[in-house]
């Protein structure tokens, strides 16, 4: 079996760590910043501030000189091929260690943690633990590290989606996502093992090299990747594995919901497009099992199925977060339809989505945790007359949600049209999918406007006069958020600058 | 100038923004003021027009640019694609004879829309920004040279126009403004998709890029062969031109697409039903002159046929449903409907008549659309109901909206001498010289006979003889022992006030002086038309 290694190859495994340390400075810095919290939150017990939301939105926006530190660096693979350094993963640095402050910053607004919660300590220390995790998971090239930091991820994020102890639908939530989280990286995990059994490789370009080198049984390779997609698919909330998403979107704390909607999903796409897109080797007879399935097919079933599911479902919710869940699924399955075309121009598309989808979404929690700090509700009947009492959200969350449906002038349209542009320009081979899409896209206004419905076209029935005024840091907040919506959907291209030259990946032959 | 004339309304909705929502009257005024500005713009590029210049695309030998004035380029965004070269969208505004007429009447509707909208009183600030939002969009649409800018401002008009509907409409207003977006978002959606199919067929001839220039793509020599919409690949060109063709017929609204109409009409305030047949259901026609037929001309070319039969049911279909209408503004709306068939009639025709014609038409209806549902806003103020039969004898009583009434009920019926018989007789020469739709346009001279029953039974039914009994207004014997008129609530003058007649008399002098005198309007668009009607002609027949 395995070998003791001499004291030379040691000492050679410790020079190689000890000069690979210098290219994990983000990572560390974040570990750092991990205990930091802990710490502060045990010294500064019982006092009623903000010190630690603070710390942990400097501490993040700290690591972010780390990162642009690593823009000079070479691409490529360190500890032994576990870890990479590309552009790609450096796209969701950036965009984790954001989505990790806006999360902060979200959290800071909602009045809920303050009647439901007594202390706030661990709960900023998991948001930079899910932060640490979902970073390696966009960082992995091997499949044990790929498995680690996605239960890095899982068990930050279970834990956060019950931290409302005392809430039913919280511990109804949380418990739910651990269920349905173990059953679907236990899938995950039997696939890896077919992969190994195949391969006996777990680094994902070895695994590559040897299935066309030596080939492989094609029957085995569909189920393999048939059980890798189970845990993928339940990590970007991907029809069907994602029984969880409505009921743990729902009960999470607002904040959490958002912060899982857009990042943990990203995680997920990041994770799903590096592995296939690396590790399975394209086209060649050999790939393509008796019936003419691949993981291609596989995707394009999932995108259909969830872009279908989702927005017809999310019809006959009367809950605003429930309805915004089922449209997280539908923009899952739109995302996917970037990655399904396979080229440079695809990786670019689903990148610059998941910056549109990043402000969107993440806009429009904002303004639902606002108005719910206010009404004490996410009911859409108690949306009625919301648009006179509180101006400036009821436009904002109208500019989000037609970001989200996918019209001009917004960030939103964009991404589809880069999506949609990506499907044709590879001829008409998937204009039918692009089809799909835009109908799919067409339903979805309906359930989007029936919250500006509410609030514009509909009396409130009550009519108590009650401050509404979110106050001044909230306005200044929604008002920049709305105009990034807007102002990047009009003046596009350094994000899509940013997304084109992230689309590399180390070890890439696809484009 | 272009630039200014359609963001002028944009940055009076700024400045609305910064008034405090208790002004009402001062932003009225600002409002006023833009809508004003935009029409001395419009006056001025009208006379700077120089109507020999054809415009439409690039003529052989021409600048590739083709001869279209007023143009504003500029690189707007040029992005680097992962293995697909660039992509490139400019601001590019220009007009030529087709859309030059559509500004003129988009900048005279506006205008009056907001004087209609001086009785509006709910939240009224929320109102002008959402009603100057709707007009920068439409004149947008009217400029944009770039099918990248023409789409943004296409969706642009779509939510200000729901909201308007939505929130200032009548008892059904949730209904027909949904209806209404859902409509419309479902024709553009595939328009987007076309326009991305249609981005990566056209190479731009001076910079070798891929291109969203309406006027490149326009030329059928830019088009890449093998292409998704290349000359080779038919059957997408037919798909393509199909769901281009839906969309805009949408907007027209077409049978069987016009669902949405009467219901938008009928729960629209008033200024926004001027807007709404006075300009909105132009750009279904001017999409269809300025991208559907000249993109894809030999589709257009198969399928005028097709195109004709629908605009005869149209005019058919319409005037039928006017002639069962109760409510005297879903009359109208319908009158719209058999209005807008003219104009496809015409555009089937194919020939430089029937063209001239259908967008003389486009004209005419904005005027004289928009002084119909003017008027029957008019008596809606004044009754609060819009039933035929709850009317009778008004004449006596109301003889200056009677007489304006007659005018635009006889113009919108096409007397000589008023402007809508001048575009109906283009469009039926037009449609009887041209061996495709001789026999539609035989069919279709029935919809006059119709028009005019369901117009002048109307007329009748509301103005002459005398009061109804369950009439909507009472009749007292006044000091001078003459009988007056006298409505429950109305405290206002019985017969039109000034802002009534500020608004409807332009709109009369108009209508009499195109009917007498058409040549302001028909030069201006000869010229392109006839390009029009070159670019469209296949080469085989030219």
């Amino acid at each position: 079996m395995f070998e003791l290694p001499s004291g030379a190859e040691i000492q050679s495994i410790i020079a190689t760590l000890n000069a690979n340390l210098g290219l994990f400075i983000p990572e560390i810095y974040l570990s750092l910043l991990f205990m930091l919290l802990i710490v502060i939150d045990l010294v500064a017990k019982g006092r009623k501030n903000n010190l630690l939301s603070i710390a942990t939105l400097l501490g993040l926006a700290g690591s972010i000189f780390f990162i642009y530190q690593q823009h000079h660096l070479p691409a490529g693979e360190i500890f032994f091929g576990m870890y990479v350094l590309d552009e790609f993963a450096l796209f969701f640095k950036y965009f984790f260690v954001l989505s990790g402050m806006l999360a902060v910053v979200i959290t800071m607004a909602d009045e809920q943690f303050e009647s439901e919660v007594k202390s706030m300590g661990e709960y900023y220390a998991l948001i930079i633990a899910m932060v640490i995790g979902m970073i390696m998971m966009a960082s992995s090239a091997d499949l044990m590290m790929i498995f680690l930091s996605m239960e890095l991820v899982s068990f930050s994020a279970f834990i956060l989606t019950g931290y409302f102890k005392r809430n039913p639908r919280s511990s109804e939530a949380a418990l739910k996502y651990l269920v349905y989280g173990a059953v679907s990286s236990g899938l995950m995990v039997y696939g890896f093992s077919l992969i190994y059994g195949l391969t006996a490789q777990t680094n994902l370009i070895n695994i590559s090299s040897e299935l066309s080198l030596h080939g492989y049984d094609p029957l085995l390779m569909i189920l393999a990747t048939l059980l890798i997609l189970a845990g993928f698919g339940y990590k970007i909330g991907a029809v069907p594995f994602h029984f969880w998403a409505p009921d743990v979107y729902e009960g999470a704390p607002t904040p959490i919901t958002a912060y899982l909607s857009v990042a943990s999903k990203a995680a997920g796409f990041a994770l799903l497009m590096r592995f296939f897109y690396i590790a399975v080797p394209h086209g060649g007879p050999v790939y393509e099992d008796i019936l003419g399935i691949n993981w291609v097919s596989l995707l394009i079933l999932l995108s259909i199925a969830s872009m279908i599911y989702g927005n017809v479902v999310a019809l006959w919710q009367k809950n605003v977060k429930r309805l915004l869940a089922y449209s997280s699924i539908a923009h899952a399955g739109y995302i996917l339809l970037g990655i399904i075309v396979m080229d440079a121009f695809g990786t670019q598309a689903t990148l610059f989505y998941l910056l549109s989808y990043f402000i969107m979404n993440f806009g429009a929690f904002y303004v639902v945790i606002l108005i719910a700090n206010k009404t004490g509700s996410e009911n859409l009947e108690d949306y009625r007359g919301l648009g006179k009492k509180m101006p400036l959200a009821g436009a904002a969350l109208t500019v989000f949600l037609i970001s989200l449906v996918g019209l001009p002038p917004t960030i939103g349209f964009i991404g589809k049209l880069m999506i949609f542009s990506a499907l044709l320009a590879k001829g008409s081979i998937y204009l039918w999918l692009a089809l799909i899409g835009i109908m799919t896209s067409v339903i979805s206004l309906y359930y989007y406007m029936l919250i500006p419905l509410n609030m514009y076209l509909r009396e409130s029935p009550g009519s108590e006069e009650k401050n509404m005024d979110p106050g001044l840091i909230a306005n200044i907040i929604m008002a920049v958020m709305m105009f990034l919506t807007i102002y990047f959907g009009l003046f596009f291209q350094p994000l899509s600058d940013f997304a084109k030259y992230s689309s590399p990946m180390f070890g890439l032959k696809l484009y | 100038m272009l630039s200014l004339i359609v963001f002028l309304p944009i940055l009076a909705g700024l400045v609305i923004l910064a008034v405090p929502s208790s002004q009402k009257q001062i932003i009225r005024i600002v409002s006023l003021l833009a809508a004003l500005a935009q029409g001395v713009l419009a006056v001025l590029i009208w006379r700077a027009y120089d109507p020999s210049l054809p415009g439409i695309t690039a003529s052989p030998g021409g600048s590739p640019l083709g001869s279209f004035q007023f143009v504003e380029k500029l690189p707007w965004i040029s992005l680097k694609l992962g293995g697909f070269g660039s992509l490139n969208i400019e601001y590019f505004l220009g007009v030529d004879g087709i859309s030059v007429t559509m500004v003129i009447l988009t900048a005279l509707v506006s205008a009056i829309g907001v004087l209609s909208s001086w009785t509006i009183q709910k939240q009224v600030k929320g109102y002008f920004i959402l009603y100057n939002l709707l007009a920068s969009a439409m004149m947008g649409c009217f400029v944009a040279l770039d099918f990248f800018l023409f789409y943004v401002f296409w969706e642009l008009m779509l939510l200000p126009m729901y909201f308007l509907i939505g929130i200032w409409g009548g008892p059904n207003r949730e209904y027909a403004a949904i209806k209404f977006f859902l409509y419309t978002l479902f024709g553009s959606v595939f328009m987007l998709l076309v326009m991305i199919g249609l981005y990566f067929s056209v190479i731009d001839p001076v910079t070798g890029n891929h291109t969203f220039s309406l006027v490149a793509m326009a030329n059928q020599a830019n088009y890449i062969k093998s292409a998704i919409l290349g000359p080779d690949n038919v059957m997408w060109r037919y798909v393509a031109f199909s769901v281009l063709f839906v969309g805009f017929a949408i907007k027209v609204p077409m049978f069987p697409f016009h669902t949405w109409l009467p219901d938008a009409h009928v729960e629209a305030p008033t200024p926004i039903s001027v807007i709404l047949a006075g300009v909105l259901l132009k750009l279904g026609t001017y999409g269809m002159m300025r991208i559907n037929f000249p993109l894809f001309p030999e589709v257009f070319h198969a399928s005028m046929y097709v195109i004709g039969i629908f605009g005869a049911i149209n005019i058919i279909y319409g005037a039928f449903c006017a002639l069962a209408q109760q409510d005297l503004k879903k009359m109208v709306a319908y009158s719209s409907i058999s209005h807008m068939g003219y104009v496809l009639l015409g555009l089937a025709a194919g020939n430089s008549e029937g063209m001239v014609g259908a967008l003389y038409q486009m004209f005419n209806h904005g005027t004289i659309t928009a002084m119909l549902f003017l008027l029957v806003g008019v008596i809606y103020d004044r009754a609060h109901t819009r039933q035929i039969d709850k009317f009778g004898g008004l004449s006596s009583y109301m003889p200056v909206y009677a007489a304006i009434v007659t005018v635009a009920w006889f113009a919108s019926l096409g007397l000589p001498g008023l402007s809508g018989f001048i575009s109906e007789a283009f469009v039926f020469v037009g449609a009887f010289s041209s061996v495709t739709t001789r026999y539609i346009a035989m069919v279709s001279v029935l919809g006059i006979v119709f028009g005019a029953a369901y117009l002048l039974w109307s007329l009748q039914r509301m103005f002459l003889g005398k009061r109804k009994p369950d009439a909507a207004y009472d009749l007292e014997v006044g000091a001078d022992g003459h009988e007056h008129i006298h409505f429950h609530d109305w405290k206002g003058k019985i017969d039109l006030d000034a802002r009534e007649l500020t608004m409807l008399v332009p709109l009369v002098v108009i209508t009499i002086f195109l009917g007498i005198y058409p040549m302001p309007i028909l030069g201006m668009i000869t010229t392109s038309v006839n390009r029009l009607v070159e670019v469209l002609t296949p080469l085989a027949i030219r």
